[in-house]
């Protein structure tokens, strides 16, 4: 029965999916951004299915049943107010240099920006390497929820391969409209049925005060976060949601409002929709230390499959595990887009394939690449046996430190090309240098002190934007007009 | 009040936010309070007193570059 809503709910997808390209108006800007047409409660909802991942549900109940309370604040309550900033004071600017001059991707600005291919195409590797990571949290996510329900019969390859195959076809097929559409669907069904979940587990228990209490009997420790978490830990966490602001698969998002005013929606309802997801998964993973006292840290991330298959068997928890998979699929598929539109935008066309390719051909060269970078991130599920969160927080460590680029791009005039270069190569290099050496350590801090290598990486790429532009030319001024117009209309100037 | 004498109060509010994200008198406080344990409730409410910060951001210190760049798109 499970299995059978599972497959209902696959279907249901597609169909949505699919069903969306008789909107389609036939124009790239159409498939890639829908036309720059997405309203405010579009916007927000699919602003938030893109941002939350099987990071946000079985990553944080996993890390949870772990390590307690506190990663609600090291992510959730970070993320209510970081993820909100970065949208109004970056993301809004960059819809309406988007709009103004149609840009399609987050490699098509920077390039224009300081007048640079090198620099676009150093982003396009940087921003794609680190993606995966991050699709690789969607096909294990996916994996290890069907291997769960299915108690063990279907391996996690199965999971993963069936999720990138749905979310191959209704992407491939319905462009940005087709996801968006998705987005909300998954979204408004993660919603719903995580609050059910949370409900009917927590009914079964006896109420919140009865099931912390057999929390406090089984570990006291995971309600409070000493002994778990350190000060600096919690400080220096407060720069892993910037990694928002270089997510390729955002960038294009905010490319999608129809207006700047449409983002306010978003900027309010955002910190509570976090809440919303992410309070009731770290309260079952803290829960289920009382029913599952002693899971080895890999296993962890499938526990709230677990406290859902306990406490609600049956149909209920073929619909829960269904908003598991809609948890997953929700960023997934924007992040796969995104991965497709760059490819084609950024590569086919700029270097000049679209004079030798029909427009059907690119598109084509597009999916493969697509297909390609999923390939290589279902062998590496194959063989991948990280814990979920500590995948995210690698993924966004690199995105976050990159924030400076995008920073310098929109408010600093006097940021150079080299900046961007110094700036971009000092992530790639910190970032590999701290994997290696975090890689073995789960919980891996600075010299043990719990800063987070983010802070390290981060400090460094701004440093390297400062001097790295200090110390060369600027753009020239006619490009500096067209992304600070005010400047130029305060000169008297059109642009 | 302006716009403008909104916005640095508000723009500073967010730093103070940032600031009380590290609630360092709770670290080890596992009390339980309206049933949940009192840092995970300090940090639900933190979600809650943001969302009404930038409740205030929209409506009292909204940038005037944006409403221009949609002004513009208007004209189009």
């Amino acid at each position: 029965m499970k299995l059978a809503i599972l497959a209902a709910y696959l279907v249901l997808v597609l169909v949505i999916g699919l069903g969306s390209h008789r909107f389609f108006r036939g124009t790239s800007e159409d498939w890639f951004v829908a036309a720059r047409t997405i309203g405010p409660f579009i916007l927000l909802v699919s602003l938030f299915g893109a941002h939350m991942t099987a990071f946000s549900l079985l990553g944080a109940s996993g890390e949870a049943y772990l390590e307690g309370i506190g990663v609600f604040a090291l992510m959730a309550s970070s993320s209510a107010l970081v993820v909100p900033a970065v949208f109004f004071f970056i993301g809004t600017r960059v819809w309406a240099l988007g709009k103004r001059h149609g840009y399609l991707t987050p490699v098509q600005f920077f390039r224009e920006r300081w007048e640079s291919d090198g620099l676009g195409l150093l982003l396009f590797a940087v921003q794609i390497a680190l993606l995966v990571p991050y699709l690789l949290i969607g096909v294990m996510g996916g994996g290890s929820t069907l291997t769960q329900v299915t108690d063990g019969q279907a391996p996690p390859w199965v999971g993963g391969l069936v999720v990138c195959a749905v979310v191959l076809t209704y992407v491939t097929y319905g462009g940005m409209r087709g996801t968006i559409w998705v987005n909300v669907f998954q979204t408004l069904v993660l919603l719903t049925l995580g609050l059910v979940a949370f409900g009917t587990i927590v009914g079964k228990i006896g109420g919140i005060g009865a099931a912390m209490e057999r929390v406090a009997a089984a570990d006291p420790t995971l309600l409070a976060r000493a002994g778990h978490i350190e000060p600096w830990q919690l400080f220096t966490y407060l720069l892993i949601p910037l990694s928002v602001g270089m997510f390729p698969h955002m960038f294009v998002h905010w490319l999608t409002a129809r207006s700047a005013a449409s983002f306010k929606p978003t900027l309010i309802f955002y910190p509570l929709c976090v809440a919303l997801v992410w309070g009731p998964s770290v309260i079952l993973g803290v829960l289920a230390r009382a029913d599952f006292p002693d899971l080895p840290p890999g296993a962890a991330s499938s526990i709230l499959v677990k406290m859902i298959d306990l406490y609600a068997p049956g149909v209920l928890a073929g619909l829960l595990a269904a908003g598991v998979w809609a948890a997953i699929m929700n960023s997934f598929d924007s992040q796969v887009l995104s991965v497709g539109t760059m490819f084609t935008q950024d590569i086919v066309r700029h270097y000049g394939f679209k004079d030798r390719m029909s427009e059907s051909q690119q598109i084509t060269v597009g999916r493969l690449f697509t297909v390609g970078i999923l390939v290589v991130t279902f062998l590496l599920s194959l063989v991948m046996d990280r814990s979920l969160f500590k995948l995210g927080v690698w993924c966004f460590t690199g995105f976050a430190a990159l924030l400076p680029v995008v920073v310098a791009a929109i408010f600093w005039r006097r940021s150079t090309k080299w900046g961007a270069f110094a700036s971009t190569v000092s992530v790639v290099v910190l970032w590999i240098f701290f994997v290696i050496r975090g890689w073995e350590s789960p919980n891996y801090t600075i010299a043990d002190t719990g800063i987070m290598p983010v802070a390290v990486i981060f400090l460094v790429s701004a440093a390297a934007m400062v001097t790295g532009s200090l110390l060369t030319r600027p753009p020239a001024p006619a490009t500096l007009d067209k992304f600070f117009p005010r400047e130029a209309q305060a000169r008297g100037e059109t642009v | 009040m302006t716009k403008t004498s909104w916005k640095w109060p508000l723009y500073a509010a967010l730093l103070l936010l940032a600031l009380l994200h590290n609630d360092l008198w709770l670290w080890d406080d596992g009390r339980l309070v309206l049933g949940l344990p009192v840092g995970l409730l300090y940090h639900i409410a933190f979600c809650g007193v943001t969302a009404a910060v930038f409740l205030l951001i929209v409506r009292h210190a909204w940038p005037a570059d944006l409403t221009a760049a949609d002004a513009e798109e208007g004209e189009r």
